[in-house]
Order: structure tokens, then C-alpha cells, then sequence
């Protein structure tokens, strides 16, 4: 019963901070532009399938992972350059909308340029099941919960620490501020772009050897992100984290304990009863207007 | 008042005039079961316009009412053989009275928390229709519903199928229409400007927002309904998130707030990928592109497009003469 219940919570916590990281990336361009980006899920599958692709085609598997998340920066980059920043000052439904088809094209060129198949990416340092206390993991788990933790960490140094990312949170709180005392909003937001869909590739390469990876697969990451952004109280980068972490492990007990063909509707679900009870997330700074 | 009355009659005969004559101009049968979805998208789209230009209320969940119209009729009708006149009833009644349970916690909700919301009412109502199999066939779909026959009258040529969704997509705009001038409409244009000032002045804004969720989910339960009888076949995949994107974006890209731009948008997105067939492989690629493009270059959708433009060839016509 225990190693069982153990088990759901590894295998929980391992996909929920994949969650975390996507949500991560929602909260870091939210924060700077206030749009909900939703490629943001894509840029985990480009991760996750640049590196396969990489990685097949001869380059050693290291170089292969650096080269993904590099090139996926750039995709993050070109997005911001090529379609965010002609519309400024755009309602945000518009912007929504933007992003939406930008997912598609990204979806699309990934399925007519690397095909429709999945496919799996080398565990990191191998495929021996570590056993703890009757339930078994693998290594990749401790690599995803580490690396995870990695960045977190990073980024909240980055935002207390350094001038850069003080700036973009200043660009957060108030954006004409911010504008008059010298930053440049736009790079700042050109910045939130690449550094989400860092993030993201981050996220889709540490979960691939796990879980395999498609084209496809950006759409559900996506939305549980957001979802997690949501849970954690939008705006706030390491409630998405712990959010991510919490639906990973409902998701994990209900497909066990439940019915695993139910396993994606518990956590929103849950989401939505949680929305009905305190409509700012869980840790949600911010009193959302209620009517 | 006569003339009131006609007036708003004669805009969605008019409509109604053009619908139908639409199919000779078209030489290939096969438009005209393309012709059919447009309408019944239409349909949903300007139900879903009245929440979200009119209201300002966000739904990435509007597929779900779809999908239950459409299942609710199914299993009505071929599951328990009830007549269809019954299985539209239970469509329409269904997806409203849903739509009253949901919204009365959801839309306390505001902005990314009500599409968040709506969003994960959409998902679960997905998986639900996925997981039920013995009630709803699964991933594989709900096979054998009936041709649609109401009051006796079986619909058999898809000519006549058209007219008459045709003809309910004109109640639909006509109903719609009388909404948005009357108290009603104006209580909720006033809630869409500044839900604050709309609550002084009296708009018990939580009833309004309510009245029009649940008038656009019944919408869509017709849509729904209709969709059902015409496949004779209908599967989960046809309701999922990505098909409330695409109502969402019929509604922004023909114009948020008219009641045209709904309908234009629905047409325009419905045909598009017909259109784009021919490029085969790269329809979807071509299908995002010219989203962005239009959402770039369009802001205020299709219709919003002309009216401005068409203000500002006015202005210039007048200055140029004066």
C-alpha cells in the first residue's frame, strides 16, 4: 500500500515539474506583456523533438540536448521580432489569437519537416530502476527533479539579484515606469520571449526520454501548464512551479487509485472546484474581482 | 412600431434570401455540405459572439455545449428511440441547463481565470464524451444516429438539409438581433464597457451574464443537434479544445460586436482548409499563417476591416469634396 502510493507520488512529482516549467514559462512573458502565450507548450515539444532530431542525426547526445534548447531560444526569439512586437498595443484577445496560430505553424512545420512518428529520447544515465522503500523510479526522475529545481532556483536569483531581471520586473509592475527610468521595455520583452521558450526546451528534453515525444504532444503540456500558472495564482513564477508539482501528483494518484482513462479531467477538475472556492489560485498575490 | 418591427424582420430575410440562393451559384455538390457547416459554425459563433463582443465575457469552452447537444440527441434518438422533435428539446434544453449549473460558480470568475475556467469545464465534458463508451461509443464515435425528420418531414437531399439549417441560422441572427436593442442588449453592452458603472446604474450584472451564457450554450445545442442528423455520425474529436479555439477565432477574426462579423468569420474559417486542400501537406501551416496574419494586420476582424476602411474612403470622398 505505502510503495504504492510512493510510486504515484514519484511518478507525480516527475511529470508535474515538467508542468511547473511550462508554467514557469507562461508566468515570465505574462509577467512582462500580459499575454497568456499559448506556443508555449510548443516550444516543450520543440525541445523534447529538436533533441531526438539532433541526436539522430550523429551529434553526441550532450551537444545534441545544448543544440535543442539554443535553437528553440532563437524560435522563441523570432516569434517575439516577427509577431508580437508589429501588434503593440493590441487587445489581449488579439494577441491570444496570435500566438494560437503561431503554435499551429510551429506544430505544423515540425510535423511536415520531422514527421507524424514518436519518439523516445535516451535516458540520461541510464535505465537501471532505482528502488527506494518498495517502489522503483528512474534515473531520469532524479535528473528531472534536479534540473527543475536547478532552474528555479537560477531564476529566482536572476530576479532578486540582477539588475536584468529586476528590470523585467519592473516592466511587470508598471510598464510606462519602468519605460521612464531608462529601461527598454522592448528588449525586456523580447528577453521574457527567449527566456520561456529556454524554459520550455528545457522542460521538453528532461521529460522526453520519459514519456516519449510528437508533434503533437504541446497541445496537453500547453494546457496543464496553464493550468498550473492558474492554480499557483497567475503572475507568480514559483506558484506555477509548485502548481505544476500539484497536478502531476493528483493526476498520478487519480489514474492509480481511480481510472487511468480519467487521468488528464481530475486535474481540472480539481482546478475548477479550487476556482470556485478562492478565485485567485492558491498562492495568488493579486484579489481577483469577483462579482 | 410596425416599422420597427419590419425592420428587424428584413435584415435577416434578406440574409436569409442570399443563403439560399447561394447553392446555384456553386456548381460542385459537394460546397454545399460545406455550405452546411458553415452555417451551423455560424450558429454557434453567434452565440458565442453574444458572450464575448457583446458581454465581454471570454469562453474557450463553447465546444463542450456543442458536443452535448450533439451527443444529447444521439443518445436520445437512436439509443432510447425517442422521437426527434424530443431529441431537439433535450439538445437545446440540455446544453442550457448545463450551462446554468456551470456558469453560476464560473462566471463569478473574470479575464485568464473564466478562460481558465471554461477551458477545463471544456476538457473534462471532452474526456467524458472519450471515457463513457457504452453511452457515448468512445474515441471511435457514436454510429448510426437517424437522417433528420421533424414533424413527419424527412430531410433527405443535402439541398434541403441546407436550407433548412440556412433557415435556422436566420432565426438564430434574428433572434439575436432583437436582443441586442433591446434592454437587454444594452444592459449587456454597458457590462462589457465597465461592469462597475453597469451595477450602479442598476444591471444586476450577475443575472445578465448568466441569461447570455446559457442563451449561447442553447445555441450551440441546436448547432449541435443539427450537426448530429446531418453526419448521422458524430466522435469526441470533433469537440475538443481545439475546435473552441477555432469559435473563438471566428468570432475575433470576423469582428468582435457585430453580429455579421460572427457570421462572416464562421463562413471564412469553415471554408478556408477547403480552399487550402489543394496545397495538401501545407494546409495546416498556410491554415496558422493566415490566422496570424489576419490577427495582425485585422485587429478589429473582417468586418471591423471594412467598416473603417469604408468610413475612411467616406471621410476622404467628403474632404476631397468639400
Amino acid at each position: 500500500m505505502f510503495s504504492s502510493y510512493l510510486q504515484y507520488l514519484i511518478s507525480g512529482l516527475t511529470v508535474g515539474a515538467t508542468y511547473g516549467l511550462t508554467g514557469l514559462g507562461f508566468t515570465i512573458i505574462f509577467n512582462t506583456t500580459g499575454i497568456i502565450n499559448f506556443a508555449q507548450g510548443e516550444f516543450v515539444m520543440l525541445g523534447g523533438m529538436l533533441a531526438v532530431f539532433l541526436y539522430a542525426s550523429g551529434i553526441p547526445l550532450p551537444l545534441a540536448l545544448l543544440g535543442a534548447i539554443v535553437a528553440t531560444t532563437i524560435v522563441g526569439a523570432l516569434m517575439e521580432r516577427l509577431t508580437i512586437r508589429p501588434v503593440k498595443g493590441g487587445s489581449s484577445i488579439q494577441l491570444i489569437i496570435i500566438t494560437i496560430g503561431v503554435s499551429i505553424v510551429i506544430r505544423g512545420i515540425v510535423m511536415l519537416t520531422l514527421g507524424k512518428d514518436t519518439f523516445a529520447l535516451p535516458h540520461f544515465s541510464g535505465e537501471t530502476p532505482i528502488a527506494l522503500a518498495g517502489a522503483s523510479f528512474m534515473p531520469q526522475s532524479v535528473w528531472i527533479l534536479a534540473i527543475t529545481g536547478l532552474i528555479l532556483a537560477a531564476l529566482r536569483y536572476f530576479f532578486k539579484r540582477t539588475l536584468f531581471g529586476k528590470a523585467m520586473l519592473a516592466c511587470s509592475f508598471d510598464r510606462k515606469a519602468a519605460y521612464l527610468v531608462g529601461v527598454s521595455v522592448e528588449r525586456m520583452v523580447l528577453f521574457s520571449f527567449m527566456l520561456s521558450a529556454f524554459v520550455g526546451a528545457v522542460g521538453g528534453i528532461i521529460l522526453a526520454p520519459l514519456t516519449l515525444t510528437s508533434y503533437d504532444r504541446g497541445i496537453m503540456l500547453g494546457l496543464k501548464g496553464f493550468a498550473a500558472c492558474i492554480l499557483g495564482g497567475l503572475g507568480n513564477p514559483f506558484g506555477a512551479a509548485a502548481g505544476g508539482l500539484i497536478i502531476g501528483v493528483l493526476e498520478s494518484f487519480g489514474a492509480g487509485l481511480i481510472s487511468s482513462g480519467y487521468k488528464d479531467a481530475f486535474a481540472f477538475i480539481v482546478l475548477l472546484l479550487l476556482l470556485f472556492v478562492k478565485p485567485s489560485g492558491l498562492f495568488g498575490r493579486a484579489q481577483v474581482k469577483r462579482v | 412600431m410596425l416599422r420597427a418591427i419590419s425592420k428587424s424582420l428584413l435584415v435577416p430575410a434578406v440574409f436569409l434570401g442570399l443563403l439560399l440562393v447561394l447553392p446555384f451559384l456553386l456548381s460542385n455538390e459537394y460546397y454545399v455540405s460545406v455550405l452546411i457547416l458553415c452555417c451551423i459554425n455560424a450558429i454557434i459563433a453567434a452565440g458565442l459572439n453574444l458572450l464575448m463582443g457583446y458581454a465581454g465575457q471570454i469562453s474557450l469552452g463553447h465546444a463542450a455545449f456543442y458536443g452535448l447537444g450533439a451527443y444529447a440527441t444521439a443518445v436520445a434518438t437512436a439509443t432510447f428511440g425517442l422521437p426527434m422533435e424530443l431529441g431537439l428539446v433535450i439538445a437545446v434544453g440540455g446544453s442550457a441547463l448545463v450551462a446554468l449549473i456551470i456558469g453560476i460558480p464560473t462566471l463569478k470568475l473574470t479575464g485568464h481565470y473564466l478562460a481558465m475556467a471554461t477551458l477545463g469545464f471544456g476538457l473534462v465534458v471532452f474526456i467524458f464524451f472519450n471515457e463513457t463508451i457504452s453511452l457515448t461509443g468512445g474515441p471511435s464515435g457514436f454510429v448510426g444516429i437517424p437522417r433528420l425528420s421533424l414533424f413527419g418531414v424527412t430531410v433527405q437531399s443535402d439541398l434541403s438539409y441546407y436550407y433548412l439549417v440556412a433557415t435556422a441560422l436566420a432565426l438564430v441572427i434574428f433572434i439575436s438581433r432583437n436582443l441586442i436593442d433591446s434592454r437587454f442588449g444594452r444592459a449587456l453592452k454597458a457590462l462589457h464597457t465597465s461592469e462597475k458603472a453597469a451595477q450602479i446604474a442598476g444591471v444586476d450584472i450577475a443575472r445578465y451574464k448568466l441569461m447570455v451564457f446559457v442563451l449561447s450554450a442553447a445555441f450551440a445545442g441546436l448547432a449541435g443537434f443539427l450537426y448530429a442528423h446531418y453526419l448521422t455520425f458524430i466522435a469526441p474529436s470533433s469537440f475538443g479544445f481545439l475546435y473552441s479555439v477555432e469559435l473563438l477565432t471566428m468570432v475575433v477574426l470576423g469582428g468582435m460586436a457585430t453580429l455579421w462579423g460572427s457570421v462572416v468569420g464562421a463562413f471564412f474559417l469553415t471554408s478556408l482548409p477547403e480552399f487550402l486542400r489543394v496545397f495538401e501537406n501545407i494546409e495546416i501551416l498556410l491554415f496558422g499563417a493566415i490566422l496570424v496574419v489576419c490577427m495582425m494586420f485585422l485587429p478589429q476582424g473582417i468586418v471591423g476591416g471594412i467598416t473603417s476602411l469604408a468610413g475612411r474612403l467616406k471621410s476622404r470622398k467628403e474632404e476631397s469634396d468639400g
